[in-house]
């Protein structure tokens, strides 16, 4: 019997892929999140410049920001540094907080969901009314009261965004894990004398594995946008370190005269967060079963 | 009825009780001491010990807490440190500015958003459907500073159309209202959708054809009504998501709201109002979940209440 859950696993994959690569609007998401990858993990070799070098001729006569043009493709911010240099490597920023911070809440989400799922009764309600609790907070509040308390590092953010962020995963994980608990082979394991343990890691675990992946990949659209917002309210990623969000924080008081400034980092978190949404969306309709249908 | 509404009323209460101690604990954690902030750089160690005492800050936590809780049930949320007012008063007279933003902002999302998953699922599979859908995904993937910044630039500093920022007209309300409005519209475009696709492939819908209804009736008697309802039983879960937004949009439209207070407040440290916006909109999240659950069973008679 354990041996077959495994198999169908592996049997699922190649299905899947070919189930996604039909979608186009799936196969768009994946080439942003290479290419931010990409941008991301070579931006030395990429840039001429160095994300916090203020250029002398970097700034007009005036003082002002470049706009852009042919030596800073994307203009420069208001200390006269390479745009385009600093979004590449906030990029970095963007990708080490959305996988940290996510990863935490994925952990954290599942512990909960599929303990309160699986055992229920009094641990059970406990850990779920806790989920209710959190549910109830102004999570973008907490977060920014959170990163506000603690001197913000990249590793705090990242923290503060898991604790506010695991709430939905919890809930997912909690109603699958207690309808398969219902199920006969997890009665026929109990039977046989398995520990709860091994039925939560090796019986009931691999069946989430999907909607874990559907949840993990849909919350780093999530979590790089609340990066961002933390960050750019000042309370986030602390400058010089480039983030999408702290660039624009840095340079709105330019936003009139230097547009770019707010427009091209914008868009770079739009495009990351459209990425994963678009490739989370579309895992969900291959991958979860009590989803699907709903799109054809 | 009765019985579950009970249940669900009391439910909130310990949900509000449960946030109003997490949020307490955490601004007792906090390694900024607010008396050196009231009495100014140059106070003696007297002087600090006073107002100390005088806050009732020299308590142990758990009588503060109490204190606390005693005073909220009185519906006083205790004095701003800084601004030496009540900070219900200061609540007060900044709600209007929020709820009016409120009525502005599900107004805007549910016409752009019901438009769009309308006209999605009538021309499903088309290019205009492909459109929407990736319109909406677009909503949900922006910042709503980023959003709101843009709207500011393209709308009020090139066009000129709207005001830059503040508070008064229907001209102010627009810019603030549509960048909260971008992102709920995206979410209820794809619910809209998705609703209406599944009423028109029910059998009632083919009778209503079949006994030769013009194309218009049969969606504005029979698909429209039906697919709405649970759409808008969404709204009240909607305000969680709202409250979230409004602390960006009303700092960067300048709207005097709760949203903004709060984050002067953060900013300050002023812990009486962090405390008490993060219990109002505790509060809002609440009911509007309450409200979510009463209209899902007014839209849906086949659930049953337990």
């Amino acid at each position: 019997m354990t041996a077959i859950e495994p198999a169908t696993l592996r049997s699922a994959a190649p299905s899947v892929w070919t189930r996604l690569r039909r979608r186009k609007l799936a196969l768009i998401g994946l080439a942003l999140i290479v290419l931010t990858f990409f941008g991301a993990i070579f931006a030395p070799w990429l840039t001429p410049y160095e994300p916090n070098n203020q250029m002398f001729d970097g700034l007009t006569l005036q003082g002002a920001p470049m706009p852009p043009g042919a030596q800073f493709p994307l203009g420069t911010d208001l200390l006269g540094r390479d745009l385009l240099t600093r979004i590449l490597y906030g990029a970095r920023t963007s990708l080490i907080i959305g996988l940290v911070a996510n990863g935490v809440a994925l952990v954290i989400g599942t512990l909960i969901g599929i303990t309160a799922g699986y055992f229920r009764g009094f641990v059970g309600s406990v850990l779920m009314r806790l989920t209710d609790l959190m549910m109830a907070f102004p999570a973008l509040l907490l977060a920014i009261c959170l990163a506000a308390i603690f001197q913000p590092s990249l590793w705090i953010v990242a923290l503060v965004i898991a604790t506010v962020n695991w709430v939905q995963t919890a809930r997912v994980i909690y109603t699958e894990t207690s309808s398969l608990s219902q199920r006969e082979f997890i009665a026929a394991e109990k039977t046989l004398g398995a520990g709860h343990l091994r039925i939560l890691f090796r019986h009931i675990l691999p069946h989430l594995v999907p909607m874990i992946i559907v949840w993990g990949t849909l919350g780093i659209s999530t979590t790089v946008l609340l990066e961002a917002t933390l960050s750019y309210l000042g309370v986030g990623v602390q400058p010089p370190t480039p983030s999408w969000g702290n660039i624009i924080f840095e340079n709105q008081t330019y936003f009139q005269a230097a547009p770019w400034l707010v427009f091209f980092p914008g868009l770079a978190i739009v495009i990351l967060a459209l990425a994963f949404n678009l490739v989370g969306d579309a895992l969900r309709d291959v991958l979860d079963p009590t989803q699907r249908g709903q799109d054809q | 009825m009765i019985n579950f509404l009970g249940r669900r009323l009391l439910q909130s209460a310990l949900i509000l009780l449960g946030v109003s101690f997490i949020t307490f604990a955490l601004l007792y954690l906090l390694p900024s001491d607010p008396v050196r902030q009231i009495a100014g750089r140059s106070a003696t160690a007297q002087t600090v010990a006073n107002i100390r005492e005088q806050l009732g800050l020299d308590q142990p936590f758990i009588v503060q807490y109490w204190r606390y809780l005693m005073d909220l049930l009185h519906l006083d949320l205790g004095r701003s440190y800084l601004q030496k007012t009540e900070v219900s008063t200061l609540i007060a007279a900044r709600l209007p500015a929020t709820l009016l933003l409120m009525v502005g902002a599900i107004s805007a999302e549910l016409v752009l958003g019901l438009g769009m998953g309308i006209i999605a699922a009538l021309r499903r599979g088309t290019m205009t459907d492909n459109s929407l859908m990736i319109a909406s995904f677009i909503g949900v993937s922006a910042p709503q500073f980023v959003v709101g910044l843009l709207l500011l630039y393209v709308f009020a500093v090139q066009l000129g159309w709207f005001p830059i920022g503040g508070y008064g007209t229907f001209a102010h309300l627009v810019l603030p209202a549509l960048t909260l409005g971008i992102l709920g519209s995206g979410w209820y475009s794809r619910m809209m959708r998705s609703s209406m696709i599944d009423v028109l492939r029910q059998d009632f819908i083919r009778t209503a054809h079949a006994k030769g209804l013009s194309r218009a009736r049969v969606l504005l008697r029979h698909a429209l009504p039906n697919a709405i309802l649970p759409v808008i039983a969404m709204i009240g879960i909607d305000i969680g998501i709202f409250m979230g937004g409004i602390v960006i949009v009303e700092s960067v439209f300048g709207w005097p709201g709760i949203g903004q207070l709060a984050w002067q407040a953060i900013q300050r440290v002023d812990i009486p109002i962090i405390m008490g916006v993060t219990l109002v909109s505790a509060c809002a999240i609440v009911l509007g979940n309450l409200v979510a659950d009463i209209a899902t069973l007014f839209a849906d008679p086949r659930i049953k209440v337990r």
